[in-house]
């Protein structure tokens, strides 16, 4: 299974909509890094509206994108993170406190530019 | 209705994803908010994940149990692996043997409400339980 990555502009939009097997997260990870490398794209949205869980490993894959995009000059933000995923997430101890975060799609490409003007 | 409601190999990776999805609908039918409900198919998620990583094999049980409450889920994760070295170090944030995050048996004390582990080189039991409230 392949989570499908579009380009708008110099960003790439990612919008998961599968449960995420250990396969399928390792795959994303290693398309992700390819398509910021062949686009060039300055900004990556990924949403995660319809993710209902995000344990340890996948929350390793996710942080571990996050750092990469970023050596690669490419910021990520991450949207539509459930209330109840959020609070697994505390749980199990994880802060997502370095990546931003926004509401949906939409304000998640209105954060990124901002963040990306003031740099 | 009591005992034993489900029974989940795991002998593949994509019996994580099996286990949480059919732990996701029993804490479901049972009655538990969303984010129980998430908290038990994360919990199970990383109980799947040690048996496949570090014994390759095992199984997951749930069981509806009574006690503290009227009704409580049950999770029994078994293998038969090697067993954790060292216990007490398993349970501090951020031990891994693996390069992992080191969140797993932690997390899962966290996202439950009993845990109990047993552990010895002829493998490991993990008991948890998450009560209706
Ligand atoms: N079923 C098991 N059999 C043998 N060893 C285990 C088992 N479960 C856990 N362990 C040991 O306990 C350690 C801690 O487990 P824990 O799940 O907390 O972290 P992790 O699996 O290393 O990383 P993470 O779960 O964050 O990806 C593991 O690194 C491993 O050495
Ligand atoms: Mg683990």
């Amino acid at each position: 299974m392949r989570i499908p990555i579009l380009k708008l502009h110099e960003y790439l939009l990612i919008s998961v909509q599968v449960d995420l097997d250990d396969q399928t997260a390792m795959q994303f990870q290693e398309d992700l890094l390819s398509k910021i490398h062949e686009s060039g794209a300055t900004g990556v949205v990924l949403d995660l509206t319809s993710v209902d869980i995000i344990d340890s490993f996948i929350a390793k894959v996710l942080g571990d994108v996050v750092s990469m995009a970023d050596l690669m000059g490419a910021k990520v933000v991450f949207t539509g993170i459930q209330p109840a995923v959020s609070m697994t997430l505390i749980d199990i101890g994880i802060h997502l406190q370095d990546v931003p975060t926004a509401l949906d799609l939409e304000q998640g490409l209105i954060k990124l530019r901002r963040e990306l003007e003031e740099k | 209705m009591k005992g034993t409601l489900s029974n989940v190999p795991i002998a593949k990776e994509l019996d994580i994803v099996g286990a949480r999805q059919t732990g996701r609908n029993i804490a479901n039918d049972l009655g538990f908010s969303s984010v129980d409900q998430a908290r038990i198919a994360t919990a199970i998620s990383e109980l799947a994940r040690n048996i496949y990583l570090y014994a390759k094999k095992g199984e997951i049980t749930f069981q509806q149990v009574e006690g503290v409450a009227p009704v409580g889920l049950k999770i029994i994760a078994k293998d038969n692996g090697p067993g954790i070295k060292d216990i007490s170090k398993s349970m501090i944030d951020g031990y891994s043997t693996s390069g992992g995050l080191g969140a797993g048996l932690p997390g899962v004390k966290r996202l439950m409400d009993d845990f109990d582990i047993m552990s010895s080189d002829e493998g490991t039991t993990i008991h948890v339980i998450k009560w209706l409230r």
